[in-house]
């Protein structure tokens, strides 16, 4: 199913494709085995213009789309799901957040480097006491004489550590609840501003997660994105476009399981026979390919409505919980259709079904996908 | 004296005066298709100082060897080759030319079948002539070696091919063998298509190639027991001119590198015989080098699954068996 | 200094299967790319573009198919793309294909002509060379490293045991080995601007200076009078016998498969 993608559409994709197969797939064990962030990969797609795909050439963008992006973050997904989720959070959350929401004077100094893939990106809402609910956010900050200054420890902050940029949310007035929080564009190397141990996560381990600690950070007045009091909208339509991301994670991750699952089906014998023969296999397989290409159209359809300007919170909403959940059950059948194989590390979707967890939780679990979705019902 | 009847010429390639193995070859196929086209096979020698090589060219089945014996020639380079071997079909309308498919030979022939405006196939697998209409058919592989075609020359002359080495068959030597020597003569003078050799460097014991390169690998698992057991490996490989490879038992082992593993984890390869020793073939393996010409399988246990890919099966110990298999190769080769 | 480089749209041969029934084969599915030695030739007109400026015209024959390969070196990097696309052209062997595509080039100012060695559908390692012969210009095949000194290119020409240096005056043609280099990768922006900023330039029948027996399948000395699907593997034979007869059994398979 390619939805009558344009010829620069379908070469994009070969060439996300190649890319992945060429450079990042022959890491992807020793990534997710060693706890790695998978530097060199990162490097060569800064290079290549991965890190700046839907934004325009003029703020040193690459001028494709969300539709590009989305490809991208698939195909690599694919292969290693922590490569397509540094990607993502650096493209669709930190990157976008000021690209939507940053004046002239911070797309310059922020977002053109990011785009051009001269500095990596982060975006950090979640803390300890606030997760779903961002009213319960505690890192506050304050406005002292031509400062910020920023004090808390935000926490799971994928790319922490590892990016120079960093969009983060912080109360500026505690007593206001949501219509309390603003954002906030903070570099790496600022006074006061530090890095806890990273996590030990069941998947996506080669991603750096860990907690961003502020004790007294100064940052420039310049530094609030948006307005004051506005970082509630901010990080939820930050998130809405993030969502597309992972669900394209999600995805990708889904067809990566698939397509290792139908050679290994093919190959393996029992009583003298490939098990692709027996029908189990084939019920199985074509459930799932349903599952994914299904996926597929609410995720593409999401990223077309971004790029023609349309609303798409509630499709990223679907796209994302739709996906996250064919990941789960998808990786989770390939490993049972690879038997003791899929169990063991050779064949890759052991890791997949690791990996496939977590796009149920992050940028917003299903559940709040759900509660996204209901609540355009039920207005 | 002289070519008065039809004639094939074969390109009687030399390098540092001496002839390439593949012009032999090509002498014992031309004289398999002289005879049902009632031709010469006439040997056509550029070189320099080359007075001594035409009596090889006799023993293995030229009737005559057209010599043009020059300075210009000493090494190869396009342009005087060109202007030689253009030149000799022009006087002598041979109905066919082979070359051998050498880096040479596939740099020269396209260039001559351009200047005289005739067709060339090349890497030749099979040439024959039919037997009535005396055709000159011309098979060659195709689309990454899946179709073989068969070609042919219609309308220009002479049909020219060159030719994969190590297919045709050579003749058994004839040493008293003599034939008729033609001198050629020719004027070389430098002109803006003449290249200049700077350097010429020779690159003595090639260096270790990529498995996935390798004509021949001969790959080991963990029946080869250690480190140790690949050298048997290593001499098997040499004396045929491929490489070492590995099964993923091996190289978890700690006895090979990550570099030569093949498989699902490691590398795919192709090549054309692939010799599998002491690897049982699980499915991860298989998977990494199924699509082999050539498969060779030796293991000690019948039941091994390597054997149902396997074109050749070899029940027994690799230990006694790959030694004499070195050992008589090495006797093969050197006769 | 103006680089033409000859790019061919081949099929991906390592997806080519044979339909294990009918033992044809499977073109279906198949993809198109741009030939591998050819992509190495890019890449060298476009590191010689990078290194001391170069105008890089990408030139293919083939069908209208073909305009995927002239986008996609231009998504690489270069300047221009012309796709030579006749149905009058169709059925060309090399050295029809090369009389025409040396037609195209002299319609174009060029100081070197680079080409891959071989096409990875017909691995015949002509055209190049060919072309040459009709330009009247000399060629290095079998490129393994190059470089441009004054009015002149200087190469590392790959033989089995050796390699030679040789320079040639420009105008030259050289073909390229894979081994010349490691092409880079389309940008995202590349392959957008090639789409939606960029022409390839298609010239017909009419367009080329040269003769109508010199083309497509009337002007090809050659013909292909069958084409058969290699010989299917049997299945395969398994021995026990004492280690002096195995021995022996190999060495005959060997030979028959020419392999000894």
């Amino acid at each position: 199913m390619d939805m009558n993608f344009s010829k620069e559409h379908l070469m994009a994709r070969q060439l996300f494709h190649d890319f992945a197969v060429n450079e990042v797939e022959p890491w992807a064990e020793q990534t997710d085995e060693g706890h790695r962030f998978p530097k060199e990969i990162v490097g060569k797609m800064q290079e290549l213009g991965f890190m700046g795909v839907p934004f325009p050439k003029e703020i040193g963008g690459q001028g494709c789309d969300t539709l590009a992006y989305v490809l991208l973050v698939e195909e690599l997904a694919k292969v290693c799901a922590t490569t397509a989720v540094i990607v993502s959070a650096h493209t669709s959350l930190a990157a976008d957040a000021i690209a939507q929401f940053g004046n002239e004077t911070q797309k310059e100094q922020f977002l053109r480097p990011l785009a051009e893939g001269k500095k990596l990106g982060s975006f950090a809402l979640t803390e300890a006491e606030a997760g779903t609910d961002a009213s319960g956010l505690n890192t506050k900050a304050i406005r002292d004489g031509d400062s910020w200054v920023i004090n808390g420890t935000k926490v799971f902050i994928t790319n922490a550590g590892q990016a120079d940029i960093y969009v983060i949310f912080a109360m500026t007035d505690k007593t206001a609840g949501t219509r309390g929080i603003s954002a906030f564009i903070i570099e790496k190397g600022t006074p006061g501003f530090s890095f806890g141990l990273p996590e030990k996560k069941m998947g996506i381990r080669g991603s750096s997660t860990c907690e961003l600690i502020f004790e007294d950070c100064r940052i420039p007045l310049e530094n609030l994105l948006g307005r004051e009091g506005k970082g509630f909208g901010i990080a939820m339509a930050t998130l809405d476009g993030g969502r597309i991301g992972i669900a394209a994670q999600a995805l990708g991750i889904a067809e990566g399981a698939f397509e290792k699952t139908i050679t290994y089906v093919k190959e393996r014998k029992q009583f003298k026979t490939p098990i692709a023969k027996f029908q189990n296999t084939q019920f199985v397989l074509a459930q799932m390919k349903t599952e994914i290409e299904a996926a597929r159209f609410l995720v593409y359809d999401a990223a077309l409505k971004k790029d023609s300007g349309k609303p798409y919170s509630v499709e990223a909403a679907m796209a994302k919980l739709k996906c996250s959940q064919v990941a789960s059950d998808v990786t989770r059948e390939c490993v049972q259709l690879h038997g003791g194989y899929g169990y063991i590390q050779a064949f890759q979707v052991e890791r997949m079904m690791r990996d496939a967890k977590i796009t149920e939780i992050y940028e917003g679990t299903s559940e709040v996908m759900k509660m996204v979705i209901s609540g355009s019902l039920l207005r | 004296m002289g070519i008065n009847k039809k004639s094939i010429f074969v390109f009687a390639e030399q390098v540092d005066n001496r002839i390439t193995s593949v012009v032999f070859e090509l002498l014992g196929k031309a004289r398999e298709l002289s005879e049902k086209l009632n031709a010469v096979v006439v040997a056509v020698l550029p070189g320099y100082q080359i007075a001594e090589l035409p009596k090889d060219l006799y023993a293995y089945g030229a009737h005559k060897v057209l010599i043009s014996d020059h300075q210009a020639l000493r090494e190869y380079r396009t342009e005087p080759y060109t202007q030689v071997i253009a030149e000799m079909i022009r006087q002598y309308e041979p109905q066919i030319v082979l070359f051998g498919a050498t880096s040479i030979g596939r740099d020269l022939a396209p260039r001559v079948a351009a200047r005289i405006h005739t067709g060339l196939t090349a890497d030749c697998t099979g040439l024959r002539v039919e037997d009535e209409r005396l055709r000159f058919l011309m098979t060659r592989p195709a689309f990454g070696g899946n179709l073989m075609a068969t070609i042919v020359c219609p309308d220009h002359q002479p049909a020219m091919a060159t030719v994969r080495p190590g297919v045709m068959v050579k003749r058994l030597p004839e040493p008293d063998a003599m034939g008729e020597l033609i001198p050629f003569e020719i004027d070389l003078t430098e002109n803006h298509l003449f290249t200049k050799i700077l350097e010429t460097v020779r690159e003595e014991g090639s260096k270790k190639l990529d498995i996935q390169d390798a004509d021949i690998l001969v790959a080991g698992g963990r029946g080869m027991k250690s480190a140790k057991g690949f050298e048997i490996l290593r001499d098997l490989a040499d004396v045929l001119g491929g490489e070492v490879a590995s099964s993923r038992a091996a190289v978890d082992a700690g006895w090979q590198e990550k570099a030569i593993q093949v498989g699902q984890t490691g590398k795919t390869v192709r090549p054309n015989l692939y010799i599998a020793c002491g690897i049982s073939g699980a499915i991860q393996h298989l998977a990494g080098m199924e699509e082999s010409d050539f498969i060779v399988a030796i293991n000690s246990d019948p039941t091994a699954p390597i054997f149902n890919v396997a074109d050749v099966g070899i029940v027994g110990d690799v230990f006694k068996i790959v030694p004499k298999l070195t050992e008589a190769i090495r006797k093969e080769r050197t006769n | 200094m103006n680089i033409i480089v000859c790019i061919k749209q081949v099929p991906d041969t390592k997806e080519v299967r044979i339909d294990p029934v009918k033992g044809t084969l499977i073109r279906q599915g198949v993809p198109s790319i741009m030939n591998p030695d050819d992509k190495a030739a890019l890449e060298a007109a476009l590191r010689i573009k990078d290194g001391m400026g170069a105008k890089v015209i990408a030139l293919s024959m083939g069908p209208l198919q073909a305009d995927a390969v002239l986008r996609e070196a231009m998504a690489m990097g270069a300047d221009e793309g012309i796709l030579v696309s006749d149905p009058q052209f169709g059925g060309a062997d090399t050295w029809a294909t090369s009389a025409t595509l040396a037609a195209a080039i002299t319609k174009l100012e060029y100081d070197l002509v680079l080409a891959g060695r071989q096409a990875i559908d017909g691995d015949t390692a002509q055209v190049g060379p060919e072309i040459a012969e009709h330009l009247g210009i000399p060629h290095i095949s079998y490129a393994k490293e190059l470089r441009i000194e004054g009015d002149e290119v200087i190469v590392k020409r790959q033989f089995e045991d050796r390699y030679q240096l040789l320079s040639a005056k420009m105008p030259v043609l050289v073909t390229a080995l894979s081994e010349l280099n490691q092409p880079r990768y389309m940008t995202p922006r590349g392959i957008f601007e090639a789409y939606r900023e960029k022409q390839v330039t298609h010239w017909q029948r009419n367009d080329i200076p040269v003769e109508s027996e010199n083309i497509g399948l009337k002007g090809s000395p050659t013909r292909v009078i069958e084409t058969n699907p290699k010989v299917m593997k049997a299945p395969g034979t398994k021995i026990e016998e004492d280690v002096e007869k195995s021995v022996q059994y190999l060495i005959e398979k060997l030979k028959e498969k020419y392999i000894l």
